[in-house]
C-alpha cells in the first residue's frame, strides 16, 4: 500500500456504482484508498482523453490449485503458444518469465490480469483437502487480489446433513471449512454428480439420486442456498449446474435456476442475489444431439431477466486451443470420449474430483461456432447488466487474456459479423443461433457494469472493489480510448483493453503504457465466520479424521498462516 | 525445394567468432528473416542467451546480403554451431548450410527449403516439420522429427535424412513425411504415429512402433526387442531408398484402436528385412 498521494486527472470516468457515465473528472487516491481530494503535491497521472475505470473484478476463473497444475504438467506444448513469454520485462531485475497460453504460469497470470486492469480474481473451485496448495499458488501470483471458493456440493458431510434436512449443521460445517481452508464462499460443481462419479455414475438431472447418500442435486442446491443465507456470507452460492455441455440441457438449467425462487438475500454486504449461475453458456443448449445442436440463450435469458435474485457469468467461447479443467469429473471423461485427447482424472477423498482434457475450439466446427454465439447472446439478451458478468470460465472456454476480445464482440456487431463470416458453416450457425438477428452493441458503461460493479456486488465486495467512490480501494485502470469519439475499428478497442495505459493498485502504479512496472501488494481475501460452537459438527469432523475416513490427520488439514501471508479477512458474525 | 542452377542466389555467410557461454537461441537464422536485409541489419537481429536478448553480430561475423525473398537466400555457417539452437526453424524456403555441428531444434517447424549440416545435430532435429528437406552428414541425438513434448501432432511432411545414427524417440506422433536413418537407432521409433515413413538402415534396439496406428517402418538391420503388439502377415519385396529387398511384413500395434477404411481395419506396417 502506497502512502503517497496521487491524482488521476482529466479522464472520462466510467463508474456504474455512482452512475457516472463518461464525465470528465479527477480521481484522488491517498493511503491506498480513493478520497475526495488530495493536496497539490500529489503525483499527477494525466488521463486526458482516456477512459478511467475501477480495477476489474473477475468472478470466475481457474487460476490456482492442483487441477491447474495438473493441466500445466500435462500440457507442456501449451507453452509453445505463449507469445509474450520472452517479453522485455523478464530481463528486468525482479521480474519473471511468463509461460503458458491457456494455463499460464502464476507470474503470467498476475501480469496479464494487471495489464488488462483487473484487481480481483476469484479462483472458482478449490478442493478443501488441497487448499494449502491452492493458497501457495495464490500467494505466488503477483499483483492481483484473490479469493478461492471451496467446493461443497459433493462433500460427504454436506450430503449427510442435507439428507436429513439439517441446514444449521450444514451451515456450521461450512463455517468451519471456510475458516480452515481460508475460503471465500460456497461453490457447487455438478451437485451430486461428482460424488456419483466415484461410482462411475453421474447426475444429469436435478432428480437423479446420488448413490449411497440418496439425496438429489435439487435438494443439495436448495439446502446450500438456505445455509448460505443462514450464515449471511458475502457471496451467494456459486453454482456450476448439472448436465453441463450436453445438447438439450437448457430445461434442466431453468429448473435449477427456479430453485432460487422465493429466497431473499440476507447479508450485510449489499448483495441482492441468492444464486450465481456460472458459465451459463455451457448450460444453454437445445437440440437432441450434436446434429441439431442449437442455442437456447433466449429461453434461458427470458427467465433470468425476470428473476432479480440470480446473477450469472457468460463463459464465452473464444475459439482458441485451450485446456478444460473442472471438478465435474464425469463431464471431463465424456469430453475425452468426444475428442480422444489426453485426460487427467483425480479423486479428492470425501470431497470432490477433477478432470483435465485439452480442447480445440475450432470456428469451422459447427458445435464450437454455436457455442461461441451462445455465450455472446446471453450478454446481448441480458436486461440488467449488473447481473451479467464477462468470463471465459478460464481456461475452459478460452483463456482470460481473451476478455478484451469478448468485449470487442459484445461492443461491435460488425466485429461479430466479421468473425461469423470467416466460419465454414456460417449459414448453419445463423440458423442454429440468434446472434445474426441481434443488433445490440454494448456501451463501455455496460461493460464496466459487467466487469466491475456487477461482480463486486455479487461477491459482496461492493464497498471495496468495482467502483471509484471515496473510501473504496485505490484500484484505477486507465485505457487509451476516447469515450466521446470511440474508434470505429473494434480491433482498437480490443488492443486498448488488452494493455492498460495505467493501472494503479492500492495507490501504487503497477502498469504503465501496457507494461508491468511493479509487483504491487497482493492480498488473499477470505471469509471468517464467527458463530456459536455446534457440538455435533465438531464431533462429526473430529471423528472423520480420527476414525480414518480421511487419510490425513486433522492437524495437517488447515491452511497454515505462512501460506497466506497477506490476508484480508472479511468477518461474518452469526448470532445464536 | 530444389531450384535450377541458373538462378542467382544471395549468399549470407556467418562465421562464428565466439562460443556462447550458455546456449544461443538463433531463431533468427532463417532465410525468411534474412531476406531483404543487408549484412549490417542481419548482424543486428536478435537471439536469446538465457533470458537476455543479444544480437547475432555478437557471435557471428556476417558477410553478404540477403536475397529479395527467402527462396533467393542461402545461408552458409562457416564453422561449428554446437551451442546454437533453432537454426532454420520455421523456414519456408531457401537453404541453410552448417559446416560443422548444430545444437537442438535444427529445422524445427520448417515448412520448406533445405538444410544441410555437415557435422552432428543435437536433439529435436526437424521437430513438427511440415515440409522441406534436412540432411545431416553426421549423427543425430534424440527426438528426430518428433512432436513437441506433450503434443499429439508430430511431423507432417518433408524429408529428414541422417547419414549417421540416431538416438531414441524418432518420429513420435508422426503424421506424414519421411525420416531416413542410414545407420543405427536406439529405442522408440514412430511411437503414437498416425502416418509417415521411417526407414532405418541399421539396427534398432527395440520398441519399434509402439501404439502406432498408421504409417510405415522399414528396418534393414535387426530389431533386438520386438514389440509384442506386432504380428507377421507375410513376406514381401519392396523398394526402399533406391534398392529392393525382401521383407518380413508385420502389422500392428494390435493393442491400439485402429481406424477403419472401406470396412477394413487399417494397421501400421513394419517391414523387417528378411534373413538371407
Amino acid at each position: 500500500m502506497s502512502s503517497g498521494e496521487m491524482i488521476v486527472k482529466g479522464g472520462f470516468i466510467i463508474d456504474p456504482t455512482r452512475k457516472i457515465n463518461g464525465d470528465v473528472g479527477d480521481i484522488a487516491i491517498k493511503d491506498g484508498k480513493i478520497v475526495e481530494k488530495v493536496s497539490s503535491s500529489a503525483k499527477v497521472i494525466d488521463a486526458k482523453g482516456k477512459v478511467v475505470m475501477a480495477g476489474g473484478v473477475d468472478i470466475h476463473s481457474h487460476v490456482a490449485g492442483p487441477k491447474v497444475n495438473a493441466g500445466r504438467l500435462m500440457r507442456p506444448e501449451d507453452k509453445l503458444r505463449a507469445g509474450v513469454c520472452r517479453s522485455g520485462m523478464a530481463q528486468k531485475n525482479g521480474f519473471r518469465m511468463e509461460s503458458g497460453f491457456s494455463i499460464p504460469s502464476v507470474f503470467k497470470t498476475g501480469y496479464e490480469y494487471a495489464r488488462m486492469g483487473y484487481s480481483f480474481v476469484m479462483e472458482a473451485a478449490m478442493p478443501p483437502l488441497l487448499a494449502p496448495h491452492t493458497h501457495e499458488e495464490i500467494h505466488d501470483t503477483p499483483i492481483i487480489d484473490e479469493g478461492a471458493l471451496p467446493v461443497f456440493a459433493n462433500n460427504w458431510f454436506v450430503m449427510e446433513y442435507l439428507r436429513q434436512g439439517e441446514v444449521e449443521n450444514t451451515a456450521a460445517y461450512i463455517a468451519w471449512l471456510l475458516k480452515v481452508t481460508k475460503g471465500y464462499g460456497i461453490k457447487l460443481v455438478n451437485p451430486g454428480g461428482t460424488a456419483a462419479w466415484a461410482w462411475g455414475l453421474n447426475c444429469l438431472s436435478l432428480n437423479d439420486r446420488v448413490p449411497y447418500f440418496e439425496i438429489t442435486p435439487g435438494e443439495i442446491i436448495k439446502g446450500l442456498i438456505q445455509a448460505n443465507e443462514y450464515l449471511g456470507l458475502p457471496h451467494s452460492i456459486h453454482l456450476h449446474q448439472n448436465n453441463l455441455g450436453n445438447p438439450g440441457n437448457y430445461p434442466d438449467t431453468i429448473e435449477a435456476l427456479k430453485i432460487a425462487e422465493g429466497f431473499k438475500a440476507k447479508n450485510k454486504f449489499g448483495r441482492e442475489s441468492v444464486m450465481h449461475s456460472t458459465h451459463l453458456q455451457f448450460h444453454s443448449y437445445g437440440g437432441e444431439g450434436w446434429k441439431d445442436f442449437c442455442s437456447k440463450s433466449k429461453e434461458v435469458m427470458d427467465y433470468i431477466n425476470k428473476q432479480k435474485n440470480i446473477t450469472f457469468d457468460l463463459g464465452c467461447v473464444t475459439l482458441d486451443e485451450t485446456t478444460t479443467m473442472t471438478a465435474d469429473g464425469p463431464f471431463e471423461h465424456h469430453l475425452h470420449g468426444l475428442n480422444h485427447l489426453k485426460w487427467t482424472n483425480v479423486d479428492v477423498e470425501m470431497e470432490t474430483a477433477a478432470g483435465v482434457v485439452p480442447y480445440i475450439y475450432d470456428k469451422d466446427v459447427l458445435p464450437n461456432a454455436i457455442q461461441w454465439a451462445t455465450g455472446l447472446e446471453l450478454a446481448l439478451f441480458a436486461k440488467d447488466m449488473d447481473r451479467a458478468f464477462i468470463t471465459t470460465d478460464h481456461p475452459n472456454a478460452g483463456p482470460f487474456t481473451r476478455y478484451p476480445r469478448v468485449i470487442k464482440w459484445l461492443m461491435s456487431k460488425k466485429a461479430r459479423e466479421a468473425t461469423l463470416a470467416t466460419m465454414k458453416n456460417t449459414d448453419k450457425v445463423i440458423n442454429a443461433t440468434y446472434i445474426h438477428g441481434i443488433d445490440r452493441e454494448l456501451s463501455l458503461y455496460e461493460i464496466a457494469q459487467m466487469t466491475r460493479s456487477g461482480p463486486a456486488k455479487s461477491l459482496g465486495l461492493a464497498k471495496t472493489y468495482g467502483g471509484l467512490a471515496p473510501g473504496m480501494n485505490g484500484d484505477v485502470s486507465v485505457f487509451d480510448l476516447n469515450y466521446k469519439d470511440m474508434p470505429k475499428d473494434a480491433e482498437k478497442i480490443e488492443a486498448a483493453l488488452q494493455r492498460a495505459a495505467w493501472f494503479i493498485k492500492d495507490g501504487g502504479i503497477v502498469v504503465k503504457d501496457g507494461e508491468v512496472v511493479s509487483h504491487g501488494h497482493k492480498k488473499t481475501v477470505w471469509v471468517k465466520v464467527t458463530m456459536p460452537e455446534n457440538p455435533q459438527v465438531t464431533r462429526d469432523v473430529s471423528q472423520a479424521f480420527h476414525q480414518g475416513t480421511y487419510t490425513v490427520d486433522i492437524s495437517n488439514y488447515p491452511v497454515r498462516e505462512y501460506l497466506a501471508p497477506h490476508q484480508s479477512i472479511i468477518d461474518v458474525n452469526v448470532e445464536a | 525445394m530444389w531450384r535450377p542452377e541458373v538462378e542467382i542466389m544471395a549468399t549470407v555467410t556467418l562465421k562464428p567468432t565466439k562460443v556462447p557461454e550458455l546456449m544461443f537461441e538463433g531463431y533468427s537464422i532463417t532465410p525468411d528473416t534474412f531476406a531483404g536485409k543487408t549484412a549490417a541489419q542481419i548482424a543486428d537481429l536478435p537471439g536469446h542467451e538465457g533470458k537476455f536478448v543479444l544480437k547475432l553480430g555478437e557471435f557471428f561475423e556476417v558477410s553478404g546480403n540477403g536475397g529479395e525473398t527467402a527462396a533467393d537466400t542461402d545461408i552458409v555457417i562457416a564453422g561449428d554451431c554446437t551451442r546454437v539452437k533453432y537454426i532454420g526453424s520455421k523456414m519456408t524456403a531457401g537453404s541453410v548450410t552448417v559446416n560443422g555441428n548444430a545444437d537442438m531444434y535444427v529445422g524445427g517447424w520448417m515448412k520448406g527449403g533445405k538444410i544441410h549440416v555437415t557435422g552432428n545435430v543435437d536433439s529435436f532435429c526437424g521437430i513438427q516439420m511440415e515440409g522441406g528437406e534436412i540432411l545431416v552428414d553426421g549423427d543425430a541425438k534424440n527426438h528426430v522429427g518428433c512432436a513437441y513434448r506433450g503434443d499429439w501432432r508430430g511431423m507432417r511432411g518433408g524429408t529428414i535424412r541422417i547419414r549417421g545414427s540416431a538416438g531414441n524417440d524418432i518420429g513420435t506422433a508422426m503424421l506424414g513425411g519421411t525420416i531416413i536413418i542410414e545407420k543405427n537407432a536406439f529405442i522408440h521409433v514412430s511411437t503414437h504415429a498416425e502416418g509417415g515413413t521411417v526407414i532405418i538402415k541399421g539396427d534398432v534396439e527395440g520398441r519399434v512402433g509402439g501404439q502406432m496406428v498408421k504409417g510405415e517402418m522399414y528396418v534393414l538391420g535387426t530389431i533386438k526387442f520386438m514389440m509384442p503388439g506386432y504380428q507377421k502377415v507375410g513376406t514381401i519385396e519392396k523398394e526402399v531408398d533406391g534398392a529392393t529387398y525382401t521383407f518380413d511384413h508385420y502389422i500392428g500395434d494390435l493393442g491400439e484402436r485402429h481406424p477403419k477404411s472401406k470396412g477394413q481395419y487399417v494397421y501400421a506396417n513394419l517391414y523387417l528385412k528378411a534373413a538371407a
